[in-house]
């Protein structure tokens, strides 16, 4: 299960001056649901398209399954591709199109017949096997071309944004299908997408790109919770990001000042004094208060501000606080036994923190 | 201002019905009713109306000449297909800034006329020809070959000529074809054979059906190509109506031919458009 499927090892891309992707690593382990994340032009299409030999790569080394596959053409990588379009075959019924990879292996037609009605059947198109694609909606023209790639038992399944082009719920369905398609037949799946939300909620590992470089692999927790850089951290979710210079240095100790008040926080990363960083908070870890909810004596580690906007959510209350300085905080409140109204209005003035650990410190790059 | 409108609406459509009635509809009605109409040396026709014409057209070992046009035909639309393919499927793959450059390519010789550059064929077939000398210079052949005056020229002339009607549809219509089709082809393992086959070409249908067309009408009613390519003894039914009315001054006959292809072609069309239908929905979805 943890043996490594597909291996890239100082794999680059240029097209024309346009450097795709740099150099680079990545180790993809069999079985798992890996995403690859980042905005458009970020080398996430790029690097899927090496994979499956669409593209080949100007330096580098591509490995599935321990083979050097670098200069095998895709037909000969036992892996099938999703697109984005899903690039179903418009003159084909389903069942052709579905067919169309096994015919292409010369799979006797009643072993095909057998094959592809299993697997219409698995995508709930069985009764639909007779149409035409563009007699298909959205969502079943989806399931044709999951159904056309996964017909092959490819060992790997490559997705190229295949759910962008669908409606928010339709999408939020099918992200649950793919999940558990993936469950059922066990094979690694590396999807693409450009919405950060879908891939904290798929995928066992992540892998946030920019500018045709990796910056972070790893689960969507430690993406979320230890972002690597500033980048990652901004890139995913919501963030609160304060610059300061740390004042004091110990072993597991460092004490920063914010807004006027001094903080001691963990030094988990080893940084030494007079070193310059973002502190990140993410605004479900800030806890808000109102003047008459605490002493004076409380509010003495605590940075304070003015309520400028209330948004109401349903299960959160969003809060835009603007610092004396300026800077606005964005700080999500939850409905719980301490805190049952939450009945915060503009202009009103509120003290806020956050656990201590909690925050992540980055140093300046 | 929509009184005014409706004035130029009016307008427009009137000067293309105008147009139409006097340089399209009236010159068939004439022809259709020469045809009825019997020979005359004097007059050209006199007005008796008659069939004769008609019996004539079939009774006249002319349906050789016809199956022989139709048979020159079908051979240059497909070798226009054969050529015109690749050559769409190159242009329409290349890049951007070098599509317009190889249209314009394609599009040159239409600037001179057809009938100048089957004189230039002639000159490069005839037995002392650029490319008789050519072969003799290099040593392939030892004698000249005889091309001139043959079928083999005729569809050389044929084909040249009519190339670009092939070519034009056909990449307007590979230009659209969605590359992410070939790719998931390739994906699921298809060699190019295949992708060719099961994939391109039924994508690429309408343009070449709509190619096909253009250039097998033409080809069957070309005149001057048989003559000059073909000498006199590849008559095909161009000729033969362009002979009626040049040379023996049989106006009806000629007309009566020529209401036979019209036909002819008239059905070749209800049946491309009956069956491309379906599939041009299909297709170009």
């Amino acid at each position: 299960m943890n043996q490594s499927i597909i291996e890239l090892i100082g794999v680059s891309k240029k097209f024309g001056d346009y450097q795709a992707l740099h150099e680079t690593n990545i180790s993809i382990k069999n079985g798992e649901f890996i995403t690859l994340l980042g905005p458009s032009g970020c080398g996430k299409t790029t690097l899927l398209r090496l994979i499956s030999g669409l593209e080949k790569p100007d330096s580098g080394k591509i490995f599935i399954n321990g083979r050097d596959v670098t200069d095998l053409p895709p037909e000969k990588r036992h892996l099938n591709m999703v697109f984005q379009s899903y690039a179903l075959f418009p003159h084909m019924t389903v069942y052709d199109n579905v067919a169309f990879g096994l015919r292409c292996k010369k799979v006797p037609e009643n072993e095909i017949k057998d094959r592809v009605n299993k697997v219409l059947r698995m995508v709930k198109l069985d009764t639909l096997s007779k149409r035409k694609p563009n007699q298909l909606s959205g969502g079943q023209q989806q399931r044709v071309a999951i159904a056309r790639a996964v017909v092959n038992e490819p060992i790997v399944l490559l997705l190229d944004e295949p759910l962008s082009a669908l409606d928010y719920n339709l999408r939020k369905n099918m992200q649950l299908e793919l999940k558990e398609l993936q469950r059922r037949l066990g094979i690694t799946f590396i999807f693409v997408t450009h919405d950060q939300e879908e891939a904290l909620s798929m995928s066992d590992r992540l892998a946030i790109m920019n500018e045709g470089f990796i910056e972070q692999l790893g689960t969507p927790k430690d993406v979320y919770e230890e972002p690597k850089n500033l980048y990652v951290a901004e890139f995913i979710g919501e963030t609160n990001i304060f610059k300061a210079e740390i004042s004091e240095a110990y072993d597991d100790k460092l004490s920063v000042e914010i807004g006027d008040k001094r903080f001691i926080l963990n030094n988990k990363k080893k940084l030494s004094a007079k070193q310059k960083v973002h502190v990140v908070i993410r605004p479900e870890d800030i806890t808000v208060w109102g003047e008459n909810e605490i002493t004076p004596e409380e509010t003495k580690d605590m940075l304070s501000g003015t309520v400028e906007q209330v948004i109401y959510k349903g299960s959160t209350v969003d809060l835009i606080i603007r610092l004396s300085n300026g800077k606005k905080i964005l700080a999500s409140e939850f409905f719980n036994e301490d805190d049952e109204n939450l009945d915060y209005h503009a202009m009103e003035k509120v003290w806020f923190d956050w656990i201590p650990g909690w925050e992540v410190i980055l140093p300046y790059e | 201002m929509n009184k005014k409108h409706g004035f130029f609406k009016t307008f427009s459509v009137s000067i293309i019905w105008l147009w139409l009635g006097i340089f399209a509809l009236v010159p068939i009605a004439l022809i259709f009713l020469t045809s009825f109409l019997t020979k005359d040396t004097n007059n050209i026709v006199e007005f008796i109306p008659t069939f004769k014409n008609y019996l004539e057209v079939f009774n006249h070992g002319y349906l050789k000449i016809l199956l022989q046009s139709i048979y020159i035909a079908t051979i240059c639309t497909i070798l226009c297909l054969i050529i015109g393919y690749p050559f769409a499927f190159t242009i329409a793959r290349s890049k951007s800034k070098y599509k317009p450059l190889l249209l314009l390519l394609v599009i040159i010789p239409f600037w001179t006329s057809s009938l100048i550059r089957t004189y230039a064929i002639m000159a490069i077939l005839k037995a002392k020809g650029i490319l008789n000398t050519a072969l003799l210079a290099i040593g392939i052949i030892h004698q000249p070959l005889q091309i001139l005056y043959s079928d083999t020229a005729v569809l050389i002339g044929c084909v040249y000529d009519l190339l670009p009607f092939m070519i034009l549809p056909l990449y307007a219509n590979i230009e659209k074809l969605n590359h992410e089709y070939i790719e998931a082809a390739k994906d699921l393992g298809a060699n190019w054979l295949t992708i060719f086959i099961k994939v391109i070409i039924p994508l690429t249908m309408p343009g070449i059906i709509a190619g096909s067309v253009l250039v097998f009408l033409p080809a069957m009613t070309m005149f001057y190509i048989p003559v000059l390519l073909g000498g006199a003894k590849n008559l095909l039914i161009g000729n033969l109506i362009e002979y009626q009315f040049l040379t023996t001054s049989n106006w009806p006959l000629g007309t009566a031919i020529s209401v036979v292809i019209t036909l002819l072609m008239g059905i070749f069309i209800l049946i491309y458009w009956h069956n491309s239908k379906e599939k041009d929905r299909e297709s170009l979805a």
